[in-house]
């Protein structure tokens, strides 16, 4: 049966994680409201500006429902932004930026520096190399007990994974490697 | 809690990594998709954008509409003003250079700004060319008011494209028409034949690969935002139903009765564009919108878009 993996799509980098699903023969979904959320296998938490997808999440009451579903186990991966929106803290949030708190985690946003920082690299995961963009990106300052490390990148943590959630601080969606779509995909037999 | 340093075991060397490619440089204007950039003249006025859900800023000394009731030369802001703004946000932040002044560029990049836009609404410095926005590691966005325009400016290396749209004036007739002109002719290329794409090239004065890449694909290899007029939460729905990737606002929120409240109905109708009923809540109640111009009643010589070439 055809996986249907979501991607919530409120704001920032979506259509280049609905095509890698397409492409890897599953139906894309666009979330945009808690209906939306209802029979999928996996879902995508995009780049994007993190603040404002924050705010765009309580602003059409998806934060809750979201925030349930992956709690009960919906395989989730997140991309830069959507690392900062799965974390627990954040190092230096915009004024009243909050997070979802599904993953034991301190974050710290463009940690990197400003964009003549980003890069266009090829990262060491544990489920093989990935090309990728670093786009102003945030990187791991804490982990919690259980949560395994799964990329570094200029010595600093940028991928992470804790059960049925990874989350990572580059874009492989924008150089199209499909590498952690597919363990997305595949996660639910 | 686990010490991080004692996991360090697993780390690796990065093969190979570089700053300032076409993908880093596009990839942060991916990340704007369906966001609105804000026009900012102070640090006070950058944490209400922020607050109100901006994904970027734009920092300048005067907005579009007081440049056009000032008149005189539009340059680039001064470096203090951008770097405070940098200091208080933490979006990413925009700021202008002229037209050709590829020295307010070389400035704009050294102070990190994280997207130069290289604007028709400061005056330009060179009237024969624009900067050559391959050599810089920062990006750049132009306007462009047809699919010639926004190939040629692609071709020295923007990474994003805005309709240019007639700023400061907060008439969204000229954005309209821009953005359909773009996307119309992208449209009408994708109906030729190969052997009619040399011409359509000749025609669009730009280069055929990207010609032939833009007839292939239906789209610009770059985001396309629209500009130019946007003053309401419905303009700018108006604009992403008619296929912009996301709005940038510049006299329109500052210069209404509560930009705070007018910023975040703005940022809601752009996310929920399709969604009349979204779209009306966050119209209601917004107060005085900025009285503008109709663009009609604009002599010639103060039509901005006509800037660029």
């Amino acid at each position: 049966m055809t996986q249907r993996i979501g991607v919530l799509a409120l704001q920032g980098g979506v259509a280049e994680h609905l095509a890698l699903i397409e492409s890897a023969g599953s139906q894309a979904i666009r979330v945009r409201r808690p209906a939306d959320l209802d029979g999928l296998d996996g879902i995508v938490l995009p780049g994007g500006e993190s603040s404002t997808i924050d705010r765009l999440l309580r602003m059409f009451d998806l934060a809750e429902p979201l925030r349930v579903a992956i709690a009960d186990g919906l395989p989730t991966l997140g991309t830069c932004a959507g690392m900062i929106v799965l974390a627990t803290e954040i190092v230096d949030p915009a004024p009243g930026q909050q997070t979802l708190g599904l993953l034991d985690i301190t974050v710290q946003r463009n940690a990197f520096g400003a964009q003549v920082e980003s890069e266009d690299a090829t990262v060491e995961t544990v489920d093989g190399p990935v090309r990728a963009a670093f786009i102003r990106a945030p990187v791991v300052t804490r982990i919690g007990d259980d949560v395994e490390v799964i990329a570094r990148h200029r010595e600093r943590i940028v991928g992470v994974r804790h059960g049925s959630i990874t989350a990572i601080a580059f874009h492989p969606e924008l150089a199209g490697d499909p590498l952690l779509h597919h363990h997305l995909i595949h996660a639910r037999p | 809690m686990t010490d991080l340093v004692a996991r360090d075991a697993a780390s690796v060397p990065v093969s190979t990594t570089q700053t300032g490619t076409p993908l880093v440089k596009r990839g942060l204007a991916d990340m704007l998709k369906g966001g609105v950039i804000m026009d900012v003249v102070t640090a006070e006025q950058a944490r209400i954008a922020e607050d109100a859900g901006a994904v970027a800023v734009m920092a300048l000394e005067r907005v579009p509409a007081d440049i056009r009731a000032q008149g005189g030369v539009a340059r680039m802001s001064d470096p203090d003003l951008i770097s405070e703004i940098i200091d208080t946000v933490s979006i990413p932040v925009m700021a202008k250079a002229r037209i050709g002044h590829f020295v307010e560029a070389q400035i704009l990049q050294h102070l990190e700004v994280d997207y130069i836009d290289e604007s028709e609404v400061l005056s330009p410095a060179d009237y024969v060319n624009h900067i050559d926005k391959q050599g810089f590691t920062v990006p750049f966005v132009c306007g462009a008011t047809n699919l010639g325009e926004a190939l040629r400016r692609i071709t020295e290396g923007a990474a994003m494209i805005r309709s240019k749209g007639e700023a400061g004036t907060g008439d969204v007739s000229e954005a309209a028409k821009h953005i359909r002109q773009i996307l119309g002719e992208i449209r009408a290329l994708q109906a030729k034949s190969d052997d009619e794409l040399y011409v359509a090239a000749k025609e669009l004065q730009a280069p055929y690969p990207l010609v032939v890449e833009i007839a292939r694909t239906g789209k610009l290899p770059v985001v396309l935002f629209t500009a130019g007029g946007v003053a309401t939460p419905a303009d700018a729905a108006m604009m992403m139903q008619l296929g912009a990737d996301g709005v940038f606002v510049g006299s329109g929120i500052f210069k209404s009765g509560d930009p705070a409240k007018r910023a975040a109905a703005i940022v809601k109708a752009t996310a929920a564009y399709d969604d009349p009923a979204v779209i009306t809540e966050a119209s209601r109640g917004l107060g005085e919108a900025m009285v503008g111009i109709n663009v009609a009643d604009l002599a010639a010589p103060h039509r901005l878009a006509e800037r660029g070439w």
